[in-house]
């Protein structure tokens, strides 16, 4: 046998014919892949470039890190922004596991209130629970005693803003893995007679475990990148991130802010690696079979669980409303009427209401191109035939723009746009660049939620056209998009909310004609201006809550009228 | 290994010719060395267990997964490296794979809308194509709104539209109930028989292949065991492996004694389909079908006589099987059939004993000891 398959072996190394369709995706995918080669490869690039070079632009190879490490006042911050990542990191998580736990393993009633409450505070940027906390336990502030005498600029106010920022990011994860259990286990854990406490630390935290690590990851990431809280109420106590804008915008001295950055980058990609781990070795436990699980009524626990969601939605209600209260007060704390005048952006330094108008039009810019640009790359990437190793490498690029904190992005793209030599130095300093940095910033959520859509499409719809010889991008806009049309509204209010609150990301990049709403409220902040800071971030909540309702009925109105073969 | 010459055979031009075909996924060898002729209008079953590569071998002349090595030719012309869209086929695949968004006509006119046919045409030829699989009143439904059986017939419908030359059929009514499968199964066969379109379908199921298949190509671990009609698979199986998997079988260790004789136990029993180039003196295995096991007037004097005694019987609606063990030295376990009729006549029941029959034109003989470890349905379940 071993020599009738050695004779016919010698026609060994059959190449298939590339279809039309094949060579068309192939050159999309070379596209994405340029697009993060540009985007995002060659700007950390030059900036690694730069941490190794002195002020006149020589390779001084690691002096630059030497001075750094050697430089007492800088090099505490990599404690102090440790220090807060996992203060922030404990409350949070311990604060949204509890609330995640009731809305999924209660029987409360008003979860989807609650959990609407919960989610306020993604619509907000980052500056506007420390501007509250300001207001709340600042010098002037309503509710300075309940500190006993602590300080609110420093630590404590940084830990309490970051909490409240990241407490909705923490939440999804929590309530997706909490919501996934299958019924059935508790029932034989409860026939096996197990005691509550056993019930919970033999079936519940396994089952949430790896959700519970990914949730941990995403919020220490969250913390130890923003730049907002500890800009706003850090007061002297220097984190990473505002080390980077000291010695960037304050000293001017870029070369130190490129190792500070890589210094950031260094957590940042640490979690980043462990959260892709633990995610590979997430396997669904929620088999097709899987009865979901029902939470049944207990009067006590219930009592309790509703209590803490009252709680906590109070907080977040209390906090917005301190900011939204404030904004409108005449002259805090001295002639407490209420005025608009806050709102008067035009006679404020900061950009004025073009800085809003210019948001909210980088904001749908980002929305309309980044869908565009994120949901193709994700079909060419999942759907491409053969060409394996390019398709990985591109995969990994369309992964690592979320191990990349918004500072290091917008210092990175300084370097390689502003860099005379670049022919793409003309985008520097215009509208174009901070969209770019914007889609950049955001690609991988987007990326792996068009994934998820894509994957959960049929896989021989592709093989069935290819068939009926119709090319790929006739199914691509007739099928693949309609079916996929949920998850695309979603990604595109994703990058537009995420485009109005970001700063990190583009403080460095922003120019007199494309001051934004986020970047304003910073230095209206800055110079003093509080209460039209509230102001403006007030005006950023609206445009983005506006935004996600108008979002929301359209996408009702859209799937019923779309998508009507969804329903049976 | 790869017998062709076996079945019907239409003449010296078969519409589809597989060439030493190789498919490798990395170390693996999915297909190997596989040669296969397919005639025009003819409607074939790939059989086999999972992973034997009849899925692999149906990719392969669709162009989804192209082969390693060797070639594919179609209507006399070589399509080795062709992609599937400069192919000339309609694929039906087990998920069914309707477009969600669609409806039942614009699934149907999918392929022929770009294809330029005028409007007019298009609706006539989806008209008729709805009628053809008896959905001409569910046109305007999504997908959703069928059942799992009329969504496989739009599938149909849909992969036909085109008048290909060939149709493919993945796996097509294996996710379908029970009832709804063996409906499907014979409006398929009839379907196919009306067009007259060559037919590949693949299927681990054996009783599909028996009832739609013109010739079954049985698969196992990468190459063809067998390649015959429904009746020369089931009464002459190639190999052990074909005579287990398909039907149920008994494997009797036996020894030859003489040209046309064996020894079961301290049996002598006369074959005559031939000892399969066994010697004189060599261990082989003999099969008979447990259905082929006869009792009604068999006495001592019958030929092919064996005593046996009765260990268990298991009523399977339709008839009984029985677990016998030969009374001789040998003590041999095997099964045997009976029908309700028998049972009740001659009053089976367990622990008597009772003389059966072995019909010498029903015993196959292969070379070797065959144990019952390659059981082939194992893995196809």
């Amino acid at each position: 046998m071993n020599g009738a398959i050695a004779a016919t072996a010698t026609t060994a190394g059959l190449t298939p014919k590339l279809s039309s369709d094949d060579k068309i995706m192939r050159w999309f995918i070379l596209l994405v892949g340029a697009w993060m080669v540009f985007a995002v490869l060659l700007p950390l690039y030059f900036m690694l470039s730069k941490s190794t070079q002195s002020h006149d632009g020589v390779f001084v190879g690691l002096a630059n890190y030497a001075e750094y490490f050697s430089t007492p006042a800088l090099f505490y911050s990599i404690e102090n922004s440790l220090f807060i990542a996992v203060v922030s990191t404990v409350f949070t998580i311990s604060m949204a596991f509890v609330f995640a736990y009731a809305l999924t393993r209660s029987a409360i009633p008003g979860k989807g209130i609650f959990r609407a409450i919960a989610l306020i505070p993604i619509l907000a940027p980052s500056l506007l629970p420390a501007i509250s906390f300001v207001y709340f336990f600042g010098q002037q502030g309503v509710a300075r005693e309940l500190l006993f005498g602590g300080e609110i600029y420093g630590p404590i106010g940084i830990v309490m803003g970051e909490v409240f920022y990241t407490f909705p990011h923490a939440l999804m994860i929590l309530i997706t893995a909490l919501a996934t259990a299958d019924g059935r286990l508790y029932e034989a854990a409860v026939s096996l007679r197990a005691s509550r406490t056993r019930i919970f630390f033999t079936v519940t935290l396994p089952g949430v475990k790896y959700g519970l690590i990914s949730a941990i990851f995403v919020v220490f990431t969250l913390v130890i990148t923003d730049f907002g809280i500890p800009k706003v109420i850090g007061g002297q106590f220097d984190v990473l991130a505002t080390d980077i804008y000291k010695q960037v915008i304050g000293q001017q001295n870029f070369e130190m802010g490129a190792v500070v950055s890589v210094v950031l980058l260094i957590p940042a990609i640490a979690a980043f690696i462990v959260d892709r781990i633990v995610q590979r070795k997430q396997v669904s436990l929620l088999t097709a079979r899987a009865v979901p699980y029902e939470a049944k009524p207990a009067r006590t626990f219930d009592t309790l669980m509703f209590a803490y969601c009252a709680f906590i939605g109070f907080l977040i209600l209390a906090i917005l409303g301190m900011a939204a209260y404030a904004s409108m007060i005449k002259f805090w704390p001295y002639d407490m009427s209420f005025s608009l005048n806050n709102y008067n952006f035009d006679v404020m330094d900061g950009g004025g209401w073009d800085a809003f108008y210019n948001s909210i039009r980088m904001a749908a810019y980002t929305a309309v191109f980044g869908t565009i640009i994120i949901f193709t790359g994700a079909y060419m990437v999942e759907k491409t035939k053969g060409f394996t190793t390019v398709r990985g490498a591109i995969q990994f690029l369309c992964i690592l723009p979320m191990a990349v904190p918004g500072m290091v992005l917008g210092l990175a793209y300084i370097f390689f746009f502003n860099h005379p030599d670049n022919p793409f130095n003309f985008l520097y300093g215009t509208m174009a660049i901070l969209v770019i940095c914007t889609i950049s910033h955001f690609y991988t959520v987007s990326h792996l939620t068009s994934l998820t859509a894509l994957k959960q499409m049929d896989p021989e719809f592709e093989s069935v056209s290819a068939s009926l010889k119709v090319p790929f991008y006739k199914t691509f806009v007739r099928v693949s998009v309609p079916v996929c049309l949920p998850a695309i509204l979603d990604i595109s209010i994703y990058l537009f909310v995420n485009a109005m609150t970001t700063v990190s990301a583009v403080i460095f990049l922003y120019s007199s004609d494309t001051q934004l709403a986020s970047v304003a409220a910073l230095n209206m902040d800055d110079a003093g201006d509080i209460a039209p800071a509230a102001a403006m971030c007030m005006m950023i909540v609206l445009a983005s809550a506006t935004v996600r309702l108008l979002h929301a009925t359209l996408t009702h109105g859209l799937l019923r009228k779309t998508q009507s073969w969804r329903t049976r | 290994m790869s017998d062709t010459s076996t079945g019907k055979s239409g003449g010296n031009n078969p519409y589809l010719r597989i060439k030493n075909l190789t498919k490798m996924f990395g170390d693996f060898t999915a297909l190997n060395d596989v040669s296969l002729d397919i005639n025009k209008g003819e409607f074939i079953c790939f059989l086999g267990p999972s992973g034997c590569g009849k899925t692999t071998l149906l990719r392969a002349i669709a162009g989804l997964d192209i082969q390693t090595r060797g070639s594919v030719e179609q209507g006399g012309v070589d399509i080795s490296a062709l992609p599937p869209s400069e192919r000339d086929f309609g694929i039906v695949f087990q998920s069914y794979a309707l477009f969600p968004n669609l409806n039942v006509k614009r699934n149907v006119a999918y392929g022929l809308e770009n294809r330029k046919v005028a409007k007019a045409q298009t609706a006539a030829r989806v008209r008729e194509l709805l009628g053809l699989v008896s959905l001409a009143d569910q046109g305007d439904k999504y997908p959703s709104q069928l059942s799992g059986g009329q969504q496989q017939r739009v599938a149909l419908a849909r992969a036909l539209a085109t008048s290909p030359g060939l149709l493919l059929l993945d796996e097509p009514l294996s996710a379908l109930d029970a009832k709804v499968r063996v409906h499907l199964r014979h409006e398929v066969k009839h379907l196919q028989h009306k067009l007259g379109v060559t037919t590949v379908m693949v299927t681990h199921d054996q009783e599909e292949a028996l009832t739609m298949a013109d010739r079954i190509v049985v698969m196992n671990e990468g190459v063809i065991e067998q390649v015959g009609t429904p009746l020369e698979i089931y009464r002459h199986p190639a190999s052990p492996f074909v005579a287990d998997f398909v039907g149920a079988m008994n494997f009797l260790p036996a020894t030859v004694t003489g040209p046309n004789s064996v020894r079961i136990g301290a049996s002598d029993l006369t074959v005559t389909g031939g000892l399969n180039g066994s010697a004189q003196g060599a261990t082989v295995t003999v099969c008979i079908r447990p259905e082929d096991v006869t009792t009604r007037a068999i006495d001592k004097t019958s030929a092919n006589m064996i005593e046996a005694t009765v260990d268990d019987l298991e009523f399977l609606g339709s008839f009984y099987r029985a677990a016998l063990t030969t009374t001789d030295d040998g003590k041999i376990e095997f099964m045997a059939d009976f029908s309700i009729n028998l049972v009740r006549d001659i009053n089976v029941t367990d622990g008597m004993t009772i003389a059966v029959s072995l019909p010498e034109g029903r015993l196959r003989v292969f070379p070797g000891e065959t144990t019952q470890t390659n059981r082939a349905r194992d893995a196809a379940a």
